[in-house]
Formats: structure tokens, C-alpha cells, sequence
């Protein structure tokens, strides 16, 4: 039995000792954080230092085990660790589907040479990945992608198009789902398989979005060789590995939404842009508003807190965790919607002048939060699985 | 703070669930109404609750109780809000029981607790009048010293079971206009007093309540509970907890009518198909199953910040009552509708629900009521 209160005091000692200064305090947004992967950029040099030295440790996955890289440690270990960073208020030494997606589905899933060859590359931030599910023809219904992978020799050959591959164009593998048997059941007859993206016949192009850029690709699939090896678990039998990640997608969605303790209030925006009639808001209607969402989004972020304690005590969340992705991704839009309302004309600016920064950033926020109720499967398909999985409602 | 049960709570929790499925199914309740009975609960049941030591939970245990906590006492009373059990648990225990060991001198405690815990002695508070919806500093009623003594005179509306009460515990005004919180007195008033009327009213989810009438009623300086002037901050605090119990009651409630309809849908038949396959059906009920989930945390929250005694306990009760009273009131409409025809019925349970989900929005304040409470506790 380790003594927790020893690790603390190794791990503050440590964090203090090799975290550099450029990146204590350093806030960074959804999406800006470092994503590692051979094109990887920095947003500020000290970035790369950090992630090297929490890296070395294993520390970038702290819960994965030692033998592949990880950081070996217990989940109290590991909460400790998220403690004395924030003491630090150090930021993610690494983000990205690596070690929130396609990682703990291979060290479910994979076999010892695919976790030994991956997961290592995952934890120092070597390879940056991307998720080949979604084709033009199949978004809610995944299960009916068309993407064709045919056997040669020890080869898959294939053929196809993926959509909504997020970050495709600065991804080096890509973990995806495509059809090896047209004449089986639609959800029997897919396998999920690893793919390099340098290798010949693949082609990502972004997609822009409403809100004028995005994270977004088309990825084009022609005559793309890739060695049976790729495949994980077994031939035809993807759809399992596919819903197991989902899970560990639909956490992360909701985790990036809702919470937000260090956002400013709505109270902050209200004192920049609305009337007080002394110490209350004039605006009753808006009062309202910002009552409904504060209070929603705090029984929100308690349920959240009661499934990650139900968890520690040995009960991990089920298919009722599809709540927590409708509920927080329409929370954000909600927020946004409500920030909107807040900022009244102000929030109207595209680029230029009389628009500050801010202002500028709250528009494209709102216009990229539309999407959260689609992407990771939309808030009706999580509607079907809860009344069919948890409800136990007939089909 | 974690939002699990601990072991002794899961098992108090499913000794409770076993108690009401065997003791206490709602058609108890049913057969109380159609008796027209003016006590308004079983006082059997309530002796062998008392025995089981519910009653007396949250009472010290230097006078007889169980001295546990508000985290503790909610999985109780959920329990027994799944099938509406009428005992008088928010009157008798959540707030008599709290006011007393809150504000009781030692010899009020002492003449009240153990009695109370042993399921001896029905006390309540009357606190609501005609005019003050659900400000506790809006009170009319007065008390005017005289010599030694106060009179008492006024009225106090659905003065929650006041068919079956020894004695009330009775804010009035003595000092400060209608609706100052300064210059509230609570007084304890024996329900033989010269003076006190108890009319019985009907409510629509047949739980006993009684107007009681004070006409120039006579007490005691020994019979002030807490300080002359200062009752309002103790009363306000009081609710407070008790509307947390009152939460409980409401997760059981709207838990209960959810899964009544849930197994509706899973078994009614129309257009030659269960209605559970249709989506429009689906979909409404995994929107209350999330709600009834979201208000679940906040119950849990609150009856932990009750325990803890943390600066947002306050923030987290209204919280807990707003999420809880639009969750229950939504659970009830949708499950009546959701039941067609049949709920609509007397001889269906669904209406008791229904009943039963306003009411309990009613007490203690409101959706609407606790988001403003809220927004001020905010600052805006």
C-alpha cells in the first residue's frame, strides 16, 4: 500500500521542480491544447518541454499501465496528480483521441504487439490520431457505412469516403470503421482498422463550418493498402470495438461542456453589457434566463460529480452516461445562445472594427455549439438509447 | 462530500423500501380517504416507524433519537414517497421536532423530544396564513404582551396535520410591520388552550391539515420557543431543512409514477403495437428520466450540505426544491398522459400523483419562487 500522503508530497515536489515556468497559469481554450503528433504545433515553446518531462514519467496517461509507457498509478494516485497540477494551475501536459479514445480501446481490445507498437507513441505524444467512422451517407446510422475494405493476400484493400474526420488533415493514423462482409447484417459485417495516413490513396480536405472555420475533413479512400495486422479484435466484428469507443467519445464531449468553473459568470457578462437597477438585474426576462441556466447547469455538474464518485466506489457509468452528452452539449449551446442574448447587438460582429476580441470569439462560439447536439451522435439518437438501454422500451 | 449511499445507507435505504412495499402500499392512503378519516395517517404504522427508530433520526441522542443526519433520513423519506405515505413526518419530525432542538430551551426538549422520537407526541408548526403564500415574514397574527404572559390572536391556514396535534408551534408578530423578518416570536401553544380552534380542511392530495383559529389565546413566557423578536432567521433555517426532506419525498414520488408509466408503455398495446416502440413516447420518457436524475443529485447535494452545514447550503435547497418541484409536477403530468383515459380515473393510482406533485410544489416555496430566492443569493 502506497502512502498517498508521501505521493502528494513527491508529486508537488516534483511538479515544482521540473515544470517550466512558461506554462504555469497558462489557460487554454477547447481544442487549443497540445495535441502532440509528428506536424505538432505549440502554443508556446514550453509546451513541448512539458509534455517531454510528464511524458518520460508516463504522466500523460497517468492511469495506463507502466509496462506499455503509462504512468502505472491508482485512480487515488491519479486524482492526487490532477490535484497538485491544478494547485499549479499547470495545464494538460497532452490532449487529443489518442488518450481519450482509440488508447483504452486498444488496451481493451488490442493485442500485445498492436498495444506494444501504440501505445507507447500515445503517451509521448508522437502520434496524433483521427476517427474514420461518420461517411457521407451514414451519420446517425452508422451502421450503414459503405466504406469497402477487401482481403489481398495479407492487405486490406480500400475503397471509400469518410466525413467529419475531425483534424484528419493533421492526423498521422486514423482509427476507423469500414465494411469487410456487404452481405452480412449491417452491424455484423464491419471491422474497425488502424490506418496510416501517409500512405498512398488517402486525401483529407477540411470542411468549413457556419462559423467559418473548423475542425472538420472529408478523408478520401482510393485503392489504400493496409496490412490485415491493422485489424483490431476480429474480422467483422467492429461494431463492438465501435461502441465501446463511443463511450469513451461521448465522456469526453460532455467533460469539455458544462462545469465551467474558471469560465467568467454570467454575472460578469451581465455587468458589462445589461442595466442594474441597483444590485438587480432590470431585465426580467433575462434574469430569468440566466437564473434557469445557472441552476440547470449546477444539477448538471452535481450528476456528473455523483456518476464519477458512483464510479470510484467500484459502480462505472453505463449507457445512462448518453445523458450526460445530450444534457451537457445543450447545456453549452444554451450558454452560448444566452451569452448572445447578454451581449445584445454587440455580438453580431464577423471581423474589424467596433468588435472586440471577445465579442468576436462569442459569435463563432455559438455558431461551432450548434454542432454539439449532432456531432458524437445526435441528442435523438441518445434519446433512443436511453429508452432502449436503460429504459428497456421495446424497438 | 461524496454523492454515493455508504454501506449503512444502502441498507437503510432498502430496509425502508421493504417496509413500505410490505406496510404501506398507496392503497393505504386510498382507504384512508374513502374513510374520511380526521386523523389523516395510520397511528399504528407510525408507532411501528417510531420503533424502527425513522422517527426520531434526527433528534439528539441525549433525548432519545437516533442523532443522525439529513443524508441519512432521505433515503427513509423517498421511500416513503414512492407510495405517499401520509405520516406526519414533515410536520411532526422535519419541522416541530428541528424548531424545538434548534431554538428549544432545555426544558422544551426535554418535555418534547423524547416523546416525540418514541412517536408519542404529534407537534407541527403553523407558519402559513391566508395571505402570506410562502414568506415566513409575512405574519399577521399577533401576540401582545400582558403582564407576564402573551395573547395570541390571528389565524394560520393548512396547518399541516393539525387534526392530530397535541400542541402547535405558532409565528407571531410582536414588533415590525406585516412583513419585516425583525419582530416574529414562536410560540408553543398547547392545542387545549382556551382559545384554539382547529377546523379541518380537505386538501386535494388528502393530507390532514387544519385551520387553526387563535382568539385571544394565553401563554407563557416559558412557552416562547428561541428569542422574542428573533424568530424568523431560526424559522427560515428550519424550512430550509425540512424542505430537503420534503425533496426526498418528491424524488420518491416522481420515481414511482416514472416507473408506473414506464411499465404502461412497455406493456399497452394500440394501433396493434406497444406504444413504447413509438418514438414520440421514447423520447419524452428518456427526458424525464434524465430530470428525474438531475433532481436526484440535487436531493443528495442538499441533504449533504445540510449535514456539513456548508456556506451554500441555502443556494443548494433552492436547487433541490425547484429542480424537484418541476420534476415531479412533470413526471405526474406526462405520466397521466402518457397512461391515457385509465389515468385520468379515480380508480387509477396515477391521479394520486398528480395530486400529490402540486401540493408538495406548494410547500415551502415554488420553482418560481426558489429561482428568485436564487438570483438574489446571486447578486443580480
Amino acid at each position: 500500500m502506497v502512502d498517498l500522503g508521501q505521493f502528494r508530497a513527491e508529486t508537488r515536489q516534483w511538479l515544482s521542480d521540473n515544470a517550466p515556468v512558461g506554462v504555469r497559469g497558462l489557460t487554454l481554450a477547447i481544442g487549443e491544447g497540445n495535441w502532440g503528433g509528428r506536424r505538432a504545433t505549440y502554443p508556446n515553446p514550453n509546451m513541448k518541454r512539458w509534455m517531454e518531462v510528464m511524458a518520460a514519467r508516463g504522466w500523460t496517461a497517468p492511469e495506463w499501465p507502466a509496462q506499455y509507457s503509462g504512468g502505472g498509478l491508482s485512480k487515488a494516485e491519479a486524482k492526487i496528480l490532477r490535484e497538485e497540477m491544478a494547485a499549479l494551475r499547470l495545464p494538460e501536459p497532452l490532449s487529443g483521441f489518442g488518450l481519450t479514445m482509440i488508447g483504452p480501446v486498444l488496451l481493451q481490445y488490442g493485442t500485445e504487439e498492436q498495444k506494444r507498437e501504440h501505445i507507447p507513441k500515445i503517451v509521448c505524444g508522437e502520434i496524433r490520431w483521427c476517427q474514420g467512422y461518420s461517411e457521407p451517407g451514414s451519420g446517425s446510422d452508422l451502421a450503414s457505412l459503405q466504406t469497402k475494405a477487401v482481403l489481398h493476400g495479407d492487405h486490406y484493400v480500400i475503397n471509400g469516403q469518410k466525413v467529419w474526420t475531425s483534424y484528419a488533415n493533421y492526423s498521422d493514423w486514423m482509427f476507423m470503421l469500414v465494411r469487410t462482409d456487404p452481405q452480412a447484417k449491417k452491424q455484423e459485417g464491419i471491422t474497425f482498422i488502424l490506418l496510416d495516413m501517409t500512405t498512398p490513396g488517402v486525401e483529407a480536405k477540411p470542411i468549413k463550418l457556419i462559423s467559418g472555420s473548423s475542425p472538420f475533413c472529408e478523408t478520401f479512400l482510393t485503392d489504400v493498402l493496409v496490412p490485415a495486422k491493422n485489424v483490431i479484435s476480429r474480422v467483422n466484428d467492429g461494431w463492438t470495438v465501435a461502441k465501446a469507443l463511443l463511450n469513451h467519445e461521448r465522456t469526453m464531449i460532455a467533460a469539455a461542456f458544462g462545469g465551467g468553473g474558471k469560465k467568467r459568470t454570467m454575472r460578469d457578462w451581465a455587468r458589462d453589457y445589461v442595466e442594474f437597477d441597483g444590485e438587480r438585474l432590470a431585465d426580467d426576462g433575462l434574469r430569468q434566463r440566466i437564473v434557469q441556466y445557472e441552476m440547470d447547469n449546477l444539477a448538471f455538474k452535481l450528476t456528473a460529480d455523483r456518476s464519477r464518485d458512483a464510479a470510484k466506489a467500484g459502480r462505472p457509468p453505463g449507457p445512462e452516461s448518453s445523458m450526460f452528452k445530450i444534457y451537457g452539449t445543450e447545456l453549452n449551446q444554451r450558454r452560448q445562445e444566452l451569452l448572445l442574448a447578454i451581449t445584445g447587438p454587440q455580438a453580431l460582429g464577423w471581423e474589424g472594427a467596433g468588435f472586440t476580441e471577445r465579442e468576436l470569439t462569442l459569435t463563432r462560439d455559438w455558431l461551432r455549439s450548434r454542432g454539439n447536439s449532432i456531432e458524437g451522435g445526435t441528442s435523438e439518437i441518445q434519446l433512443n438509447i436511453i429508452a432502449k438501454r436503460v429504459l428497456g422500451l421495446p424497438d | 462530500m461524496e454523492l454515493v449511499l455508504t454501506e449503512d445507507q444502502e441498507l437503510l435505504s432498502k430496509t425502508a423500501h421493504d417496509f413500505v412495499r410490505q406496510h404501506s402500499p398507496l392503497s393505504r392512503l386510498r382507504a384512508l380517504r374513502d374513510a374520511g378519516d380526521p386523523v389523516g395517517f395510520s397511528p399504528d404504522l407510525w408507532k411501528q416507524m417510531a420503533e424502527l427508530g425513522w422517527v426520531g433520526i434526527l433528534v439528539p441522542e441525549e433525548y432519545g433519537g437516533a442523532g443522525m443526519g439529513m443524508a441519512d433520513f432521505v433515503v427513509v423519506l423517498e421511500a416513503l414517497g414512492r407510495t405517499l405515505a401520509p405520516e406526519p413526518f414533515l410536520s411532526t419530525v422535519l419541522l416541530a421536532g428541528q424548531l424545538l432542538a434548534h431554538a428549544g430551551s432545555a426544558a422544551q426538549k426535554e418535555a418534547s423530544l423524547p416523546g416525540l422520537a418514541a412517536g408519542e407526541r404529534i407537534l407541527t408548526v403553523a407558519y402559513q396564513e391566508a395571505r402570506s403564500r410562502y414568506d415566513l415574514q409575512r405574519v399577521a397574527t399577533k401576540a401582545e404582551r400582558q403582564g407576564e404572559s402573551w395573547v395570541l390572536s390571528g389565524e394560520k391556514i393548512q396547518v399541516l396535520d393539525g387534526g392530530a396535534v397535541e400542541a402547535f408551534l405558532v409565528s407571531a408578530r410582536t414588533a415590525g410591520e406585516a412583513n419585516d423578518p425583525n419582530g416574529i416570536t414562536l410560540f408553543l401553544v398547547s392545542r387545549d388552550t382556551p382559545g384554539v380552534s382547529v377546523t379541518l380542511q380537505h386538501r386535494v392530495d388528502d393530507r390532514a391539515a387544519a385551520l387553526v383559529g387563535l382568539n385571544g389565546v394565553k401563554v407563557s413566557q416559558a412557552q416562547v420557543v428561541g428569542t422574542v423578536d428573533g424568530g424568523y432567521p431560526m424559522l427560515s433555517h428550519v424550512v430550509d431543512r425540512a424542505t430537503v426532506g420534503l425533496c426526498a419525498e418528491m424524488l420518491g414520488g416522481m420515481s414511482q409514477i416514472f416507473e408506473m408509466t414506464l411499465e404502461y408503455l412497455k406493456t399497452r398495446v394500440q394501433f396493434g403495437t406497444i406504444i413504447g416502440t413509438f418514438q414520440a413516447l421514447k423520447h419524452r420518457a428518456a427526458k424525464l428520466f434524465m430530470e428525474i436524475e438531475l433532481a436526484r443529485s440535487t436531493v443528495m447535494a442538499a441533504a449533504r450540505a445540510v449535514d456539513a452545514g456548508t456556506a451554500d447550503f441555502t443556494q443548494l435547497v433552492c436547487l433541490a426544491k425547484a429542480r424537484c418541484s418541476d420534476a415531479y409536477v412533470l413526471a405526474a403530468n406526462e405520466g397521466v398522459q402518457m397512461h391515457g383515459g385509465i389515468g385520468m380515473t379515480d380508480e387509477h393510482d396515477a391521479g394520486f400523483y398528480l395530486k400529490r406533485a402540486r401540493a408538495a410544489e406548494m410547500t415551502f416555496g415554488d420553482a418560481s419562487w426558489h429561482r428568485q430566492r436564487w438570483a438574489q443569493l446571486q447578486g443580480y
